[in-house]
């Protein structure tokens, strides 16, 4: 049996019989689906419409609740909508609007369905195709459907009408020459008095106003007529939505505006419309110190609420007013504080944002501290919440807002330490930076790092082991401010290390090199000091090492660090006996001992260079009681000159590496960059080929004492160098805009920043916290730059992009007749329309003869017909950038104002043509290219 | 130009004034360069065909043990993500206590500028998502006029209802929110438009079966 006969549809189930079985089945609801979609694809081949309409209704539910595809019934849902009959019709359209797209291939065979029922007269049939055509129309729908929408704008039914309104949104955005016929009779809705009318009206508005607000100033007296007028909270909400777009783009006009939403929102009970009244203030009056303060009294109530709706809508809008008024968020500081603890996540996020918002230099750290004891409390997600948000607003801008940095330190420590914590990566990079960038504060990082890392327990953490890599790492390069060195040799390799990722193991075992290596050293240095006060002559070396020791010493006093410090330093020499030297020496072998066989080639590797470095020091030393014959004296100078050489590596000081030090490497030969951007290879090559020298810091050790003044030297030059050169660059940038690349920053940027490495200019800045501010003031100027001149580039690029520029400027190049435009209107009765503010507007000869022609014709119509054209000022505009494409479009737009002149005949000719288009498609689509434009033409003509 | 127009003008001679026009015209635009093409690359057509504008983005109703009652997406969207978007809605919801706002973040689940509006009805969740133009109080009204109206539709609504009346469900949504705009939000007017609908429906129906039977016999 092919086709389905009778029997079929007589026992045909229904969707209900689909439902209850779909419910009661025992079989598995996915089995017997599908079957009832193998029942579906029989009945739907059914000749009988009534068996296919059920069968594509049983699909629906299908695709729509259980998510089936029903691509696959997309023509026979088309079938179904050739029935006379409506409740086939609805069924139909059901089906179309949920599964038609743009690709669906039978899109197009939609239109003349889409046409016949668009003309019915009966208005659920043009509801229905209208609601479809809101779905599912793209440019082609939307062009060949234009006049009749066109028509259904001006229906004398409401419930018609209404939808064709909406409808129009789609079809503007899809087919946009179809603004210049709708657009008139849609503004004419806009002064109608029918409140569902209006709503549908403001709402189209509202969308469109969203995406290109500047084109609907011309409007802003009906607007404002409303905004006044109508009592209708949903229109009143639309239209506050549209000037929120509309005030900051036009001053005066926000002047006008801000009285008449005051007194909404004293008078309004409704609490939507207040809060879209203070929104509104809030975002795009906020220069009205009074409008502000009474939307944050407003605010102040909502927060005060027990409806928690209300709350987190009035920390919402706290959050907008944050940055221009921060008094409004001090003012209700309890309250948001308070709220850090309420039930509702929404709301304390929203809270915990704008108590964020008020932390300052001097706030800082007590904010800080409540914060933490939040997270100490709450649930995990909330409390990596509150961590991330700490970290994020502290290291804002190079730790601006930290003036102690010891602080600082201290609280990242405690912060690892809070059973939730998932944030040992920023930790850990906020550990390293603050120790490579502040000086002053390494002591204090020494301090927290040996706390973190002698505690046996934070190791079975899998979210801190990152942090004790960074607390590693610091302890290492930084042990000379170490208490008790051993102590610290100890907590890097107990035990439990072995429970690290090996990346970071072999990040403790360098560290523990260093710190041997350090030991050795002060033990080295001590046994000298007490040789050299028997026999003078001393090793040169011995001598610069214990100056650049006093320098350390001399640099923690300074600076105020407690005394403790070099007491710590004094002690420790103090404490480094020939036994706890040989504990030491054993204690690394058996540790690392081990490790020799380590699978990790990281740990492996680093486990035998400590190794052989204590095999080739560890006979020597090891023998002080035979320190006096002479062989071993020898040796042991041997052993001394190689601690002396490890410990002069090891205390090399790192800096921080430049963000753009990426932006250095020279260019490699094969890139084609050349070719186009030939004129900027003389300037480009001043930068970038001296810059490689800043690639050499990884001095080898022996020659470090020379090499590492020079080299700094040398850097200083390029440096000064590479600036002179990028001013140039930076101007030629201007200049040639468009030949560049939009991500090109890193050149501006690099030259500001220090190069990587350049200790001596960082720590010439970095002697106390405050320069410290400075510097990192200044580092921020270089950032901004490059992102202020950053829209240009992309200006040429797309016209995409194009649109926040010129709104940028705009204001300025036609502030004087717009704004002076516009005044006139709001100045004026509101009857009088944006005619004047058109000629005025545009300067333009063609539209000043417009203007006198047009002024003994209605003038409602003209205001409509130059909003029409709203949009074209812009795309002229526009244009100025993209050139190239000019000449591409004047032809078209020859052929069409061609068309356009025998439109009138055209016109008759296609009434009669109307009904068999389809077979010749050609033509139509010529003549519906023209018909759409036939409403514009009196206006021309006016 | 200007004065040779004001010249023809004068002089009366209609047809010529129509002529002239329509060179004017033609000469305008050939200089002004304003073509449509030019509009439809416009900055703001094309951004917004990309985002696709809707003020309200979807409509879900899901009970309590995340079965979605109903679905509604204002944009296509394929069925695996519609499934997809509705699963992560639905975790969201169900870890939210009672008494908190009715407020979610959801631009983690349907991209930026999107909020989302639900309210738990006994073992229902009606949640609405939409974007900045409209008002998340009046969203939240907005519902209250769909259940309201639902419970007027069905006297005293439950999920069966709902469950049974797939439909009729589609129909009183489809009156309330138009193409993703809200188009009636009083609930007599739209019981007033689904009733009239359904008697529609039912004479279109009653009208079907007399020529199905006569067609069924003559075909035998």
């Amino acid at each position: 049996m092919s086709g389905p006969s009778l029997m079929d549809s007589l026992f045909q189930r229904t969707l209900e019989d689909l439902i209850k079985g779909l419910r009661q089945q025992l079989i598995g609801e996915q089995a017997f689906i599908s079957k009832a979609l193998e029942d579906i694809r029989k009945e739907i081949k059914s000749t009988d419409l009534s068996t296919k309409s059920t069968a594509l209704l049983k699909l629906s539910y299908l695709s729509s609740l259980h998510f089936h595809d029903m691509a696959f019934a997309s023509f026979h849902a088309l079938e179904v909508l050739s029935s006379p009959r409506f409740s086939h019709k609805k069924i139909a359209y059901h089906a179309i609007s949920l599964s038609f797209h743009d690709s669906t291939p039978v899109l197009l065979l939609i239109t003349n369905h889409l046409r016949k029922d668009l003309t019915s007269t009966n208005e659920f049939e043009v509801s229905l195709s209208l609601q479809c055509l809101s779905r599912i129309a793209n440019v082609d729908l939307a062009r060949d459907l234009t006049q009749e929408i066109f028509t259904l704008l001006s229906s004398n039914k409401l419930y018609v009408r209404k939808r064709a309104v909406a409808v129009v949104l789609r079809v503007f955005e899809k087919y946009p020459d179809s603004v210049r016929v709708c657009f008139k009779r849609l503004v004419e809705n806009l002064e109608n008095y029918d409140p569902q009318i209006l709503s549908a009206v403001v709402g189209v508005f509202c969308e469109l106003a969203c995406k290109d607000p500047r084109s609907y100033l011309p409007l802003a007296p009906e607007f404002y007529k409303i905004l006044v007028d109508s009592k209708n909270n949903w229109v009143l909400i639309k239209v506050l939505k549209i000037f929120a777009k509309l005030a900051p783009l036009e001053p005066r006009l926000a002047k006008r505006v801000v009285e008449p939403v005051c007194d909404h929102m004293r008078r309004t009970g409704a609490k939507s419309l207040l809060f879209e009244c203070v929104r509104t203030v809030v975002t795009s009056l906020s220069e009205y110190d009074s409008a502000v303060r009474l939307a944050v009294g407003k605010v102040r109530e909502f927060l005060v609420d027990e409806d928690p709706n209300l709350k987190y809508l009035g920390l919402q809008a706290l959050a907008i007013v944050a940055p221009k008024h921060l008094w409004a968020v001090s003012e209700n500081k309890e309250v948001v504080i308070k709220s850090l603890s309420d039930a509702d996540p929404n709301i304390k996020i929203e809270s915990l944002h704008l108590v964020m918002a008020m932390v300052s230099e001097h706030n800082v750290a007590e904010i800080c501290r409540v914060l933490v004891n939040y997270a100490l409390k709450a649930d995990p997600e909330f409390c990596n919440e509150i961590l991330n948000s700490i970290l994020s607003t502290c290291s804002r801008n190079l730790y601006e807002i930290i003036v102690d940095f010891d602080w600082y330190v201290s609280l990242l420590g405690e912060m690892s330490r809070i059973p939730h914590c998932q944030k040992g990566e920023e930790i850990e990079n906020q550990l390293i930076d603050i120790g490579l960038r502040v000086k002053e504060v390494r002591p204090e990082l020494v301090r927290v790092a040996r706390d973190l890392l002698i505690d046996p327990a934070l190791l079975g953490n899998p979210f801190l082991h990152r942090v004790l890599s960074a607390a590693a790492w610091s302890s290492g390069e930084y042990v000379e401010f170490s208490r008790n060195p051993l102590e610290l040799m100890e907590a890097l390799l107990q035990p439990r290390t072995s429970l690290l990722p090996p990346s970071i193991r072999a990040i403790y075992i360098q560290s523990a090199f260093k710190v041997l290596v350090f030991c050795l050293h002060t033990y080295l240095m001590q046994r000298e000091s007490t040789t050299s006060s028997a026999c003078p002559d001393n090793l040169p070396s011995g001598v610069s090492a214990s100056v650049s020791y006093e320098s350390f010493d001399g640099l923690s006093v300074e600076d105020g660090g407690d005394a403790a410090v070099t007491h710590g330093l004094t002690s420790t020499s103090a404490s480094m006996t020939d036994e706890s030297i040989v504990n030491l020496l054993n204690l690394v072998e058996i540790a690392l001992g081990p490790l020799l066989g380590s699978h990790d080639v990281e740990v492996q590797g680093r486990a035998r260079n400590v190794l052989g470095f204590v095999d080739m020091t560890k006979l020597d030393l090891l023998n002080p009681s035979a320190q006096e014959e002479k062989g071993l004296e020898r040796k042991e100078v041997e052993a001394s000159k190689t601690i002396e050489l490890m410990h002069d590596a090891f205390s090399e000081e790192l800096g921080p590496v430049s963000l753009t030090a990426q932006g250095k490497v020279p260019l490699p030969d094969g890139l084609m960059l050349k070719e186009n951007l030939g004129d900027l290879e003389m300037i480009c090559g001043d930068i970038q080929l001296p810059s490689s020298n800043s690639f050499s810091f990884g001095t080898p050790s022996n020659e470090q004492k020379v090499g590492v003044s020079f080299s700094n030297l040398q850097i200083k030059e390029d440096f000064e160098q590479s600036n002179e050169s990028t001013s140039l660059l930076a101007e030629h940038r201007k200049r040639h805009g468009l030949y560049y690349l939009p991500s090109g920053k890193s050149e501006i940027i690099s030259n500001d920043y220090p190069p990587a490495n350049d200790h001596t200019s960082q720590g010439n800045v970095n002697d106390n916290s405050d320069d410290l501010a400075k510097l990192t003031e200044e580092s921020l100027f270089p950032k901004k730059k490059p992102n202020h001149a950053k829209p240009r580039p992309v200006v040429v690029k797309l016209d995409e992009v194009d649109e926040k520029p010129i709104a940028m400027k705009k204001p300025e190049a036609k502030d004087d007749s717009l704004s002076g435009a516009v005044r006139d209107i709001l100045l004026g009765s509101e009857d009088v329309i944006p005619t004047s503010s058109r000629s005025n507007l545009s300067d333009k000869p063609s539209s000043k003869r417009r203007g006198k022609e047009k002024q003994d014709t209605d003038p409602h119509v003209e205001s409509k017909e130059n909003l029409v054209d709203d949009g074209n000022p812009n795309s002229r505009r526009r244009k100025h950038r993209s050139h190239g494409k000019e000449r591409r479009h004047k032809s078209p737009r020859k052929k069409n104002a061609e068309e356009r002149e025998d439109n009138g005949q055209k016109e008759k000719e296609k009434s009669t043509h109307r009904h068999g288009r389809h077979k010749s498609r050609q033509r139509a689509d010529e003549l519906l290219n023209v018909s759409p434009q036939t409403p514009v033409i009196p206006d021309f003509l006016l | 130009m200007e004065d040779f127009f004001v010249h023809l003008q004068f002089s009366g001679h209609c047809i010529y004034i129509y002529i002239y026009i329509y060179i004017y015209i033609y000469i305008y635009i050939y200089l002004e360069a304003k073509t449509f093409e030019q509009i439809q690359n416009s900055v703001w057509f094309l951004e917004w065909a990309e985002r696709g504008a809707k003020m309200i983005k979807a409509v879900m109703v899901m009970n309590t043990q995340g079965k979605p009652r109903l679905a509604k997406f204002y944009e296509y969207l394929p069925v695996e993500k519609q499934q997809e978007l509705i699963r992560s809605v639905f975790a969201v919801l169900c870890s939210r206590a009672e008494n908190v706002s009715n407020f979610v973040e959801a631009e983690s689940i349907f991209g930026p500028d999107s909020r989302l509006v639900y309210k738990h009805f006994a073992t229902l969740y009606f949640v609405f998502v939409f974007d900045s133009s409209e008002n998340e109080l009046a969203v939240l009204d907005l519902i209250q006029v769909f259940v309201e109206t639902l419970d007027k539709c069905f006297k005293n609504v439950c999920e069966l209802d709902i469950v049974f009346n797939y439909s009729k469900m589609h129909t009183i949504l489809d009156e309330i929110i138009f193409g993703g705009q809200v188009l009636e939000t009083s609930s007599t007017e739209v019981m007033k438009a689904v009733e009239e609908i359904s008697k529609l429906e039912a004479a279109s129906n009653a009208i079907t079966l007399i020529p199905k039977s006569a067609s069924g016999w003559r075909s035998r």
